[in-house]
């Protein structure tokens, strides 16, 4: 049985696809047998950022419509074997995921992997829901900024109310924050949300602090998952992230401001 | 200039200050409102109980929830006619 993880915020643009991207990778990385779905349909992205948009023969919506077998739909990620990605369609219509058909696609998924990454659109519309409504697990992302951190509260409500887990009285799903874009100099400054600030409004177990970091849209440029990136403190925080989530206890890196030495300071280094 | 600039960066813009009080009440309020979607249907469905045996007004029954801490209070609130 696999265990399903969406990835969501409410509001758009705030790292919901690079998350995802680079959460599923580090599953992968870390030998579990992993698959990434676009629930964006319509506009789909998550392609773009893993770097196959152009293996994409069948995507999501052809298997919900039996047009596709799964099989034909899955792309297997060049870089690791243990991942898939199952991209979103661009049809404009609307109704073309059903509840019916979703649960039969992650049933089916849940036989041959460990984990299902499920990337929800911004909102609630009809994806952003069935992208949450069969999750084990919840990433919220939240940019530390007032309308993400309110949108953020609105989707912790939705999550607890309309899910298969809510709805059949099974253990609610785990929800846990992951900020980005966090810019610790900021904070400093009285400018930025602080983490503190964030978390006692939201009041979620914190998974992971995503620093603002140029190496995000570079990853994205390249179609590679920024957690690739070994040298770059996104990438870090992300697989720090990955490894909590695994159950690793880690302190939470890239929240302070660096103190530059004394030469830095003199020569403005 | 330097000098000037170290006494300028003592002067916080607390901007943030401001973001966090305005979305803690914010949300508090969001809150409030989001309650289950079935109080409504579950209000209708009281008042209509109650009026097969008292005749009660339209607006008599009132259902609230409240959360504090980990418990949830539902307040039903009903009034009776006088006599």
């Amino acid at each position: 049985m696999a265990r399903i993880i969406v990835v969501t915020s409410g509001k758009g643009g705030v790292g919901k696809t690079t998350t995802s991207a680079a959460f599923a990778m580090g599953l992968a990385e870390r030998g579990h047998r992993t698959v990434v779905i676009d629930f964006d349909v319509g506009l789909r992205n998550l392609d773009l950022v893993m770097g196959c948009e152009r293996r994409v023969v069948f995507d999501f919506v052809n298997v919900i419509q039996g047009e596709a077998k799964l099989a034909q739909a899955l792309i297997r990620d060049k870089r690791n074997p243990n991942l898939f990605v199952l991209a979103a369609s661009q049809t404009r219509d609307k109704e073309a995921l059903t509840a019916e058909g979703v649960g039969k696609v992650l049933e089916e998924l849940s036989e041959s992997f460990d984990y299902i990454v499920c990337d929800s659109p911004a909102g609630i519309e009809k994806g952003a829901t069935l992208a949450m409504y069969f999750a084990d697990d919840a990433i919220v992302v939240t940019n530390p900024e007032v309308s993400s951190v309110r949108d953020s509260d609105r989707m912790i409500g939705i999550l607890s109310s309309k899910s298969r887990r809510a709805e059949e009285g099974l253990e609610p799903i785990r929800e846990y924050l992951l900020v980005t874009r966090y810019s610790p100099e900021r904070v400093d400054k009285g400018e930025m949300l602080s983490l503190e600030d964030v978390q006692e409004i939201l009041a979620l177990n914190l998974i992971g602090v995503v620093p603002e970091s140029q190496a995000v849209l570079n990853a994205s440029n390249a179609g590679q998952p920024v957690i690739l990136d070994k040298e770059s403190t996104a990438g870090q925080a992300y697989s720090d992230m990955v490894d909590r989530y695994l159950g690793e206890d880690l302190p939470h890196r890239f929240t302070q401001v660096e103190k530059k030495g004394l030469l830095g300071r003199l020569f403005g280094g | 200039m330097a000098l000037l600039d170290f006494f300028r960066q003592n002067k916080k813009s607390n901007s943030a200050a401001v973001a966090r009080e305005r979305l803690q009440i914010l949300v508090a309020h969001d809150r409030g409102r989001n309650g289950p979607s079935y109080l409504p249907q579950l209000q209708r469905e009281l008042l209509k109980v109650i009026r097969k045996y008292v005749e009660v007004d339209e607006d008599a029954v009132n259902v609230h929830l409240e959360n504090e801490g980990n418990q949830e209070i539902l307040e039903l609130n009903i009034v009776l006619p006088e006599r």
